[in-house]
């Protein structure tokens, strides 16, 4: 129970400093704690599987592309003056109307979820085994299966085919 | 306070002195093996044979100075050793190295040798080494020199090309043992075919043991894959800029690294503590045993073989070795449908 | 048990976050990241209900999301380094070259 509050105070702790850093390697780093907290709930949530998967593929994989890339870019810190100076919510143009729209967002929410009452709480069950994941996924969901490797196979040759340096004529 | 949770407090507190024990024995073996190997005598004068000498080595280390460049980022500076030794550490939770035993009826149930039991624990075994790269990466570019940058972005993108050869042979060994739990699979492997040959899946799986020996080797930064931290070629790579107690944590994160890859060999495809001659209960020697063999066999690569150029590297990682464990999985499933093991 | 509103709760905190991460961030590698944080609490949100529901449905599409994440991050990223070869500068101020 109190591991609950823990780890979804450390979840939305980090990823709010990741939005209000300056420095985009300490994003990726708080990112990746943000991701560590989400994985240790999952697994409170009785689902083993999903949270090593994330441990592999987002915070494993996925972000130290995302390291990768600000350290060979030599990732710039953002010009601070004018984020310290103005809020927000008082900027012109987009930025406000995101801001604005975060915070409605947050406020619909919180309300949507108090009118929901006595909403479900979790049924007693078990720990769904990896066994039960992969024969649902070579069964019921093959085709999707597939056609994410085929995604993925896309991916990987547009991402090369993109970075690469142009020729010199 | 029941006995049992105080054995595996102890138990968890054992094993952690038993890796950092086992770090300093394999400094000594090291420079023994490789100084027979090269006909000369290696360190004779600390202690009988030299055996104090990885003593020696520590108190040295730990009176040095301990330097930052100014460039430095101090926080991922001082945080990428602890990154880099807490990973090794955290990989051997998960590792049986032994039976289920009761220390001679002191217990009222039977206590596993083994840290953590999780179900999934081949897999997070995998996650725990991915995590181990961040200390690489952060090392290097906090140090802000072009020798640790250099080197360590490159045994990063070393570390993550060879990760996936390793994960695909786990997969052909979980489809022979249909679990993901290593004490599971090390159970499977009891027994014997014609009274003699035991049942471990090194003679399902030689292929398979070969991949992941030369993909271990290469996640553990060691030669014949340890360009990014030659001497000859970059300095010493991604730990240039570092001395005395955070230097020691990446030599001891990387031996502890060596120690958990052979012991995962060991329970995936040596049978792990199971072995003829020895009661049940004492099959942790037949467990050090095992794990001391493959681990004179990495010590005996490193001094035997020349270095591979990071390119011919890479390109074996990915045009040799991938594809090799594509094939071995794909064999394996036609041999587990075929042979209904 | 922690009831299951708390879990949504916190999955929309996330989401929101990731979203004014994207409107108010001018860091292309951030708003990147802010785009990771909403899809993971889009996770949350499967993970928790299909614990609730009892099914392992809920974490199959997981699944599936974080591949399609995956695949996601390392396209944009490829696209961020080619913008970046153009124009040396990571802020989407500078590439406005379509604006009329």
């Amino acid at each position: 129970m109190i591991s609950f509050y823990m780890f979804a105070f450390i979840a939305v702790v980090a990823s709010l400093l990741v939005i209000a850093q300056r420095n985009p390697i300490y994003s990726v780093l708080l990112l990746i704690a943000s991701f560590g907290a989400l994985s240790a709930l999952y697994v409170l949530l009785d689902a083993p599987f999903v949270a090593v998967i994330q441990i592999i593929v987002y915070a494993g994989a996925i972000m130290v592309l995302f390291l990768f890339v600000v350290m060979l870019l030599n990732a710039p810190h953002e010009d601070t003056e004018y984020d310290e100076r103005v809020h927000p919510l008082l900027r012109p143009g987009p930025m406000r109307f995101g801001a604005g729209l975060a915070v409605a967002l947050v406020v619909e929410l919180w309300w949507a979820l108090g009118r929901g009452g006595e909403s479900g709480s979790f049924a007693g069950g078990s720990v769904t085994s990896v066994a039960a994941i992969g024969r649902s996924l070579f069964t019921d969901y093959a085709f999707p299966f597939e056609v994410t490797s085929i995604l993925i196979l896309v991916a990987m040759v547009g991402a090369v085919l993109l970075a690469r340096r142009e020729e010199p004529r | 306070m029941t006995p049992l949770l105080v054995a595996q407090i102890v138990l968890t507190l054992f094993v952690f002195v038993m890796l950092l024990n086992s770090a300093a024995v394999m400094v000594y073996v090291e420079r023994k093996v490789a100084a027979l190997l090269q006909q000369r005598l290696g360190p004779y004068l600390v202690g009988p044979k030299g055996m104090l000498q990885p003593l020696a080595d520590i108190i040295k280390l730990l009176f040095k100075e301990e330097l930052r460049p100014r460039a430095a980022d101090p926080l991922l500076f001082a945080l990428a050793p602890i990154i880099s030794a807490t990973a090794a550490f955290a990989a051997f939770a998960v590792v049986p190295f032994g039976a289920e035993t009761t220390f001679f009826g002191l217990l009222d149930e039977p206590l596993r040798l083994q840290v953590a039991d999780v179900n999934v624990a081949v897999l997070v075994i995998f996650a725990v080494a991915s995590m181990g790269v961040y200390g690489i990466v952060l090392a290097g570019w906090s140090s802000n020199s072009k020798y640790s940058l250099l080197g360590g972005l490159r045994s990063s993108a070393q570390m993550i090309s060879y990760e996936l050869s390793y994960g695909l042979t786990l997969a052909a060994v979980l489809l022979i043992g249909n679990s993901l739990s290593l004490t599971d699979l090390v159970n499977r492997q009891a027994g014997t075919w014609l009274g003699f040959i035991p049942r471990w899946y090194v003679f399902l799986q030689p292929l398979g043991f070969l991949i992941f020996m030369t993909a271990g080797i290469a996640e553990t930064n060691r030669a014949p894959f340890d360009f990014p931290e030659a001497e000859q070629e970059l300095v010493a790579g991604y730990h240039t800029e570092y001395s005395s107690m955070s230097f020691a944590m990446f030599f001891l994160a990387e031996y502890v690294n060596m120690v958990t890859v052979s012991a995962v060999a060991t329970d995936l495809f040596l049978g792990g503590w199971r072995g003829p001659f020895l009661p049940e209960s004492l099959g942790w020697i037949w467990f050090l045993i095992k794990v001391g063999a493959l681990l004179f066999f990495y010590v005996w690569m490193r001094w035997t073989l020349p270095r591979y150029r990071y390119d011919q590297l890479m390109s074996f990682g990915w045009k040799v070795l991938l594809p090799a464990s594509v094939i071995n999985l794909l064999v394996t499933a036609a041999g587990v449908l075929y042979f209904e093991l | 048990m922690v009831p299951l509103s708390h879990y949504l709760l916190l999955s929309a905190m996330l989401f929101s976050i990731g979203t004014a991460g994207v409107f108010v961030r001018r860091n292309l590698i951030t708003i990147l990241l802010s785009i990771e944080i909403m899809l993971n609490a889009v996770n949350l949100t499967f993970v928790a209900f299909g614990r609730a529901l009892g099914s392992a449905d809920g974490q199959i599409i997981v699944f599936f999301v974080m591949t399609v994440a995956a695949a996601e991050a390392a396209v944009g990223l490829a696209i961020i380094i080619s913008l970046f070869r153009h124009r040396e500068s990571l802020n989407p101020e500078s590439f406005t070259a379509l604006k009329w």
